[in-house]
């Protein structure tokens, strides 16, 4: 029993609460979330460090009895998300100090991210279906609070698609838990994994797995339930877009892996064709509709949609190399998109729009932020040695080794495509020639470039020392993919339908 | 009893999906009321001791006490129910705002995050 699993739960919760207390202080309220966040990074760290070695730690909620109450789990997948989540929470706190205006910090803009690191910590570090349920309405409803802050028409048009879509989504996945309850009799992950294995009706498991991979789906915005996504991303200031595009389709990706991984992993056979198939679509058509557009986060916004693509396209492959290999990238992309937001938003801060006609003539006048955006854009697109290349690079080996070939040549072309539609903003904002003078623009303030410079360089080098990082995520990925190593770790050697039965005799 | 509560979640789903797809944002918002009714009962037949066999209570005996319901699913929707209650109320204060900022109530009306 490992009771400090609670920490980057519990730190966010009184950080937001502290935060909400001392609103009208500024600068408290501001420390206040830094620290919180600083103390989740550390753990999270911590948590990686550890979880290779020991296998999944868990902790259970008030000390019951494993299948009867919540259980907490932190295996290499968990940790890895945890801590990527905190330290993306960290940026964009920095990133908020130069950028979001008085009005919206007095309307409670900290305690909002910390509730949003609070539902996203939940929901990777939980061991209970409706738990998950209950994680996921938490982060949502911070996610509300941030993208309708300020009241914009914009905002309240686009934040009406988020809200309403996300919703339906959610209902779904109620129902899919409320599904499995009724067919499984348990709402303990490693429980229902163990029943699963067991029970027979796979007609029945079939479709349950399907209703989990819609709910999921629609929360990760793969194809064809994105649209609440380019619809409404581009309206809230860029750092709520950014962290938005760093955790909430992650937060589905993460579910959808955990789902199938370890509920309906039988399931995974009837469904990686359609997931493969599903992945290939979001890919293409994620980055055929960044390519139509002009407007610099609503670009970014359509390849958020292609990036999912890849990493489902990990789960697709139905192996523990699949899942262990659509983990490096989930990381390098959570990495790599945020940077881009940071520094499109910095130059779109600049301008005051981020319509890519009236932008240009930045590279002569910022060439740092148009260094920086130039790596970035490599590393999407997969140049080596950025970490895009690594990540692309061991999805597309563990495609080939399994023969998916048809999926691999997709996820190359993309990445083609990716690179074109990042050189047309390189080439509207930073290259041509502006039509107004630059020299009149505003400097850029070191604090909006400084958090995507951070992330840039950071995933330069996890590009050129990507050891620790893929054999960290080859353990995490298969920790995720073996069943009895979580149901063992949550209920003890002899799993948890004989603990179950022992402590109804 | 469970012919009955199909045929009234079926009706709840039904309807549901019909004001959803209207273009009104009212009739979308009390679409989704009905969604998450119709989620709820649907929770509501998972329980039942009939299909499952036993709730998880029992006596000191072992068995299951005659009558007794099972409570897990009646925990599952207080807190359904108390979820959907405050999105709900979120959902119609932003409908109320996004009705003053946009001057309609027709979602076609409501496409400029939308447009090129």
């Amino acid at each position: 029993m490992v009771f400090h699993l609670f920490i980057p739960i519990i730190t966010p919760m009184i950080g937001g609460a502290l935060a909400v207390l001392f609103n009208r202080q500024r600068v408290v309220a501001r420390a206040i979330a830094l620290i919180s966040v600083l103390i989740n990074l550390g753990y999270g760290l911590w948590l990686m460090s550890v979880v290779p070695a020991t296998g999944p730690l868990v902790a259970q909620g008030s000390g019951w009895l494993a299948p009867f109450g919540i259980s907490l789990v932190a295996d290499g997948m968990s940790a890895l998300m945890v801590m990527l989540a905190a330290l993306l929470m960290l940026t964009t706190i920095i990133y908020s100090f130069y950028s979001i205006d008085e009005q919206r910090e007095h309307h409670f803009y900290y305690p909002l991210l910390l509730l949003l690191l609070l539902g996203v910590s939940g929901a990777f570090l939980t061991g209970d279906l409706f738990n998950l349920y209950v994680w996921f309405e938490v982060l949502l409803v911070a996610s509300f609070g941030l993208i309708t802050l300020g009241g914009s028409r914009d905002q309240l048009e686009g934040g009406l698609k988020y809200v309403v879509l996300n919703l339906l989504g959610s209902t779904a996945f109620l129902a899919g838990c409320g599904l499995v309850y009724g067919f499984a009799g348990t709402l303990n992950m490693a429980h229902i994994a163990e029943r699963m294995a067991t029970l027979a009706n796979p007609g029945l498991q079939t479709v349950l797995a399907g209703i989990l991979l819609f709910a999921f789906g629609s929360k990760a915005a793969i194809v064809p339930l994105f649209f609440w996504l380019p619809s409404s991303y581009h309206t809230p200031p860029v750092a709520v877009t950014a962290i938005f595009s760093g955790l909430m389709t992650k937060v589905g990706v993460y579910a959808l892996y955990r789902t199938f991984g370890l509920l309906f992993q039988n399931e995974l056979a009837t469904y990686g064709p359609w997931i493969i198939l599903l992945a290939g679509l979001t890919m293409v058509i994620g980055v055929l509709g960044a390519v139509a557009q002009m407007n610099v986060r609503r670009i970014l916004s359509f390849h958020i949609i292609s990036q999912i693509g890849y990493s489902v396209m990990g789960l697709g492959l139905a192996s523990a190399a699949g899942l262990a290999a659509g983990l490096v990238f989930t990381a390098h992309v959570m990495i790599v998109k945020m940077a881009l937001f940071f520094i499109g938003g910095a130059a779109e801060q600049i301008y005051g729009t981020g319509d890519l006609k009236k932008m240009g003539g930045l590279a002569r006048r910022e060439p740092l932020l148009a260094l920086f955006w130039f790596l970035g854009i490599l590393s999407l697109a997969g140049i080596p040695p950025l970490s895009g290349f690594i990540g692309k690079l061991i999805l597309l080996q563990v495609g080939v080794s399994q023969q998916a070939y048809l999926i691999t040549a997709v996820a190359a072309g993309t990445s083609i495509l990716t690179f074109f539609s990042m050189l047309k903003i390189w080439n509207e904002v930073f290259w041509k020639k502006s039509y107004d003078d630059v020299n009149r623009l505003p400097r850029v303030p070191l604090g909006l470039l400084a958090p995507g410079a951070a992330l840039v360089v950071l995933s330069v080098a996890l590009g050129l020392l990507a050891g620790p990082l893929v054999d960290y995520n080859a353990i995490a990925g298969q920790q995720a993919f073996d069943r009895n190593v979580y149901i063992t770790a949550v209920c003890g050697a002899d799993g948890c339908e004989a603990v179950y039965r022992a402590a109804l005799k | 009893m469970i012919i009955l509560l199909a045929i009234a979640i079926g009706a709840l789903f039904g309807g549901a999906t019909y004001l959803v797809l209207r273009r009104s944002v009212v009739k979308l918002i009390l679409g989704l009321i009905l969604l998450s009714h119709g989620v709820n009962l649907l929770i509501f037949t998972m329980g039942d001791g009939v299909r499952r066999g036993a709730p998880p209570l029992i006596d000191a005996s072992g068995q299951p006490p005659a009558g007794a319901a099972d409570p897990l699913v009646q925990a599952l929707i207080l807190t359904a129910i108390v979820i959907s209650f405050g999105f709900i109320a979120f959902v119609l204060a932003l409908a109320y705002r996004s009705n003053q900022a946009a001057g309609s109530d027709d979602l076609d009306d409501l496409s400029t995050t939308d447009r090129l």
